[in-house]
């Protein structure tokens, strides 16, 4: 017999699947009801009726829509995302290398904010109430109120305008070392980090207090544990669903929410990719971005499931 | 200009020679004494340039979705980073005289009719082929055909024919144009090898910098090109040019040294940036202006009476001050200004008049239903407030304005040349002919006022054949009266165009024909060490 957990895991994963698909129905179907077609799209005002007809023919315009999602959804399986109507490069080279910067960004933004956030939400819980609780809430609470491209001018006049100690510009390509690009990055960095931090140093504080409510904690204390050790060895390993599932919402936001930011810092990633192609009706693009952003949402949250389903140990380990 | 006369500028311009001394010589070489002046000034400003380094320009108006197609440019970045790499027949100097590129000698039969210009022996593209008339031709023809999608076709649509005569080409047109070399000029034109029939985005041409990093709205690398033909432009050992579309994250760039030159600053912070001892402002009066348009065969625009109250109810010193912080002039309901060469200074400006105003509004019988005027954000910058000053100023001569703001996605297909009434901008063009030809000629496909005016268009025809200067002028001031008391422009003022540069930057001058230098800024200047 299958060992149960494999089963939950199994149904999340082919639901998360079931997901990208209604996603990618939507996402079809939103673009198609847009006024116009493609064919109008690339001719612009310019468009005469011959050339309206011949390009569509040219392009598949003409079968059916569902004909047109499948050989869509076909291409986007087989690693196909098609070519730009505006500049007619193919898809997938270019968002790929966009994609990968957005990534490189949120990949070290995380790699920073996670621990930090953990660690931070540990000492807050370990001095509830008291002065490291309200100086570290205080903080991570002021930076995340604000919005995230405030914090960004800020960051950029003082270390960049006034002091000269970071670029404002975070532009990365090709052939740069990896110390220069973390050089370049170290400003949206700072600013995506105080963005992150107080949701989830908020939400393992509450997960730990919370925890630290229950009778097994009030054993272990008087069993004479410090409480340092309480919170690392009884409360946090409980506290562990929760906090990963803020964790991964905030993936998800370094991910595909993180425009503004990119914008600020002049930063190549994706978001900025897609806004240029929407501002030109670049469908094949925007359809391509979407289902990226989807398909990244999605999987981080499936993520999520997994590891709170495997950090339950009623689920682990079944009677 | 003699090589005497090279001599003594050069003399001017390491210090070695005074102002009485070039005039004196300059006279005896048969200068007028204004001139003179004028090029001792220039050459004095004039420091030595400083070859080699990284010059970096930090430029709005790039997208992912730019190519190196010079037929396509349209944008701001596309457009300097053709002028970088690619070189057109002439171009339009900055006190708007043609000087020579890629051809040498131009000529015209008297008639205007037929044009002939004579290729630069040597030119080499940057793929070491050397430039050929039947390029020159290619490269017209490619302009020609309407799958080209170039914005260069209304300009070449003039030609009838075209033929190559060994290393010239002959340019023959359907009607006489005396302006055809400043229609050369246009930034589409670049000359490409083959035309560009092969491979059109390929950013292959004889320009100062050969295309290393091509990242469409992010970066544009360069190399210099060794083999360049002049060897007053192309310092710099490398050029950059980075996208960056945001305002503040430009200024702040050139501010922490990361770029050298940005174009479009934000008049509202200019004050303030001049606080900044690193940083100069470089504005110049450019063509460009932003305006309001109605279209004259639209109710109630079809009304003259309505059409003048509304232009006497605009108070356009207010907007110049509170809308382009001062760095603009007054516009005077055409399109054209000083910067235009033949421009008739005499013309009498128009003026905020609300008793004037009020007196057309009355006689216009209108119904008292509010006006609608169309704007959006991006129609110019600062068009929302521009178009709440024009009610406000409205409202007091008793003319009722409606505004309705409109989103910037889809402004130019959806409202500008759809609605009849709305905010709108236009970037100037080098002569007056082109800018009437383009926006008022009665079949003019971007003739967004709907304005139709016989004897308009035959004037506009008969200066375009005229050679005499003073009858041309004469013309096209009728031109403006007519324009500016029948039309269904308001234009209240032309923009300057307003760049900044870090103080290590050698080399600037004023050219009014766009930013950065008309887009040579890369090549003109360099960076003192």
């Amino acid at each position: 017999m299958v060992h149960p957990i494999i089963r939950l895991v199994v149904q999340r994963i082919a639901l998360g699947l079931l997901l990208l698909l209604a996603v990618s129905i939507l996402i079809f179907g939103g673009t198609q009801l847009l006024p116009g077609d493609v064919a109008q799209a690339i001719l612009g005002q310019s468009a005469t009726q011959q050339a309206l007809a011949n390009l569509r023919e040219q392009m598949g315009l003409n079968d059916p829509a569902l004909v047109r999602y499948w050989n869509w959804l076909w291409g986007i399986l087989h690693g196909d995302l098609g070519t730009a109507l505006t500049n007619g490069h193919d898809i997938a080279t270019d968002l790929g290398k966009r994609f990968a910067n957005t990534l490189f960004l949120a990949f070290w933004a995380a790699a920073i904010s996670v621990p930090l956030a953990i660690i931070l939400g540990l000492v807050a819980a370990r001095y509830a109430g008291r002065w490291p609780d309200k100086l570290i809430s205080g903080i991570t609470l002021a930076t995340i109120s604000l919005p995230e491209f405030v914090v960004g001018y800020i960051a950029m006049y003082l270390l960049a305008v006034k002091f000269r100690l970071l670029p404002s510009v975070s532009m990365i390509f090709d052939g740069m070392t990896l110390g220069a690009k973390l050089h370049a990055i170290m400003l949206p960095v700072l600013v995506l980090v105080l963005v992150v931090l107080a949701h989830m140093m908020r939400m393992t504080r509450a997960a730990i207090l919370n925890v630290m409510q229950s009778a097994y904690v009030e054993t272990a204390e008087l069993k004479g544990i410090s409480p340092g050790r309480v919170i690392w060895r009884h409360a946090l390993p409980n506290a562990i669903a929760p906090v990963v599932n803020v964790v991964m919402l905030n993936l998800a936001y370094l991910v595909v929410g993180v425009v503004v930011v990119e914008v600020v810092f002049v930063y190549p990633g994706m978001g900025q990719y897609l806004v240029d192609h929407v501002a030109k009706r670049d469908l094949p693009v925007v359809q391509a971005c979407g289902m990226v952003f989807a398909a990244v949402y999605i999987g981080l949250n499936i993520l999520a499931d997994v590891i709170s389903i495997l950090a339950n140990p009623r689920l682990r380990h079944p009677k | 200009m003699n090589n005497e006369l090279n001599y003594l500028l050069g003399q001017v311009a390491k210090g070695r020679v005074s102002r009485r001394t070039f005039m004196g010589r300059a006279g005896a070489l048969g200068m007028s004494a204004a001139m003179a002046n004028t090029m001792f000034a220039n050459s004095a400003a004039a420091q030595t340039p400083v070859r080699g380094g990284l010059l970096r320009a930090g430029l709005q108006g790039g997208e992912s979705t730019n190519t190196l197609d010079p037929a396509l440019a349209a944008s701001e970045v596309p457009f300097t980073v053709n002028m970088t790499w690619g070189e057109t027949l002439v171009e339009v100097d900055a006190e708007g005289n043609i000087g020579m590129r890629i051809a040498e000698e131009m000529s015209s039969t008297p008639d205007a009719k037929s044009w002939t210009f004579k290729i630069r022996s040597g030119v080499e593209f940057h793929n070491g082929k050397t430039v050929t008339a039947d390029d020159v031709l290619a490269t017209l023809q490619r302009h020609t055909d309407e799958n080209s999608q170039s914005g260069a076709l209304g300009i070449v649509q003039g030609i009838e024919t075209m033929e190559v005569n060994g290393d010239s080409i002959t340019l023959n047109l359907h009607t006489a144009n005396a302006d055809l070399p400043y229609l050369m000029a246009d930034y589409h034109l670049m000359i490409q090898p083959n035309g560009g029939k092969d491979d059109p985005a390929a950013g292959i041409g004889t320009g100062a910098y050969k295309v290393v990093v091509n990242e469409p709205g992010v970066r544009h690398g360069f190399e210099r090109n060794p083999n360049y033909w002049d060897n007053d432009r192309g310092y710099a050992d490398q050029v950059e040019i980075l996208v960056i579309n945001d305002n503040t994250a430009r200024v702040a760039a050139l501010q922490s040294g990361q770029v050298h030159m940005i174009n479009r600053l934000d008049p509202k912070i200019i004050d303030l940036l001049k606080r900044d001892p690193n940083v100069s402002i470089q504005n110049v009066p450019g063509r460009g202006h932003y305006v309001f348009i109605m279209m004259v065969d639209t109710a109630p625009f079809d009304n003259r009476d309505l059409r003048m109250a509304l232009k006497y109810a605009i108070n356009r010193q207010e907007m110049v001050d509170k809308i382009l912080g001062g760095y603009g002039t007054v516009g005077n309901d055409f399109p054209i200004n000083s910067a235009y060469p033949l421009f008739d200074s005499s013309i009498e400006q128009r003026e905020y008049d609300p008793e004037k105003a009020a007196f057309h509004y009355k006689a216009s019988g209108h119904d008292g239903s509010p006006i609608i005027l169309r704007t959006a954000g991006g129609a110019f910058p600062g068009a929302v407030e521009a178009a709440q000053l024009f009610q406000q100023s409205a409202q007091a001569a008793g003319v009722p304005l409606e505004v309705k703001r409109e989103p910037d996605d889809g402004y130019w297909s959806n409202v500008w040349n759809v609605q009849p009434f709305c905010a709108s901008y236009w970037g100037g063009r080098p002569v007056q002919d082109q800018m009437y030809s383009t926006a008022y000629l009665s079949t003019a496909e971007w003739n967004d006022t709907r304005f139709k005016n016989e004897q308009f268009d035959n004037l506009l025809l008969a200066a375009r054949a005229e050679l005499n200067q003073d009858v041309r002028k004469q013309m096209y001031s009728d031109m403006a009266h007519i324009l500016r008391d029948e039309g269904g422009l308001i234009n209240p003022m032309f923009n300057d165009f307003v760049d900044a540069t870090s103080n290590n930057l050698g080399g600037w001058t004023k050219d009014p024909n766009g930013e950065q230098m008309n887009g040579l800024a890369l090549q003109k200047c360099w960076l003192n060490a």
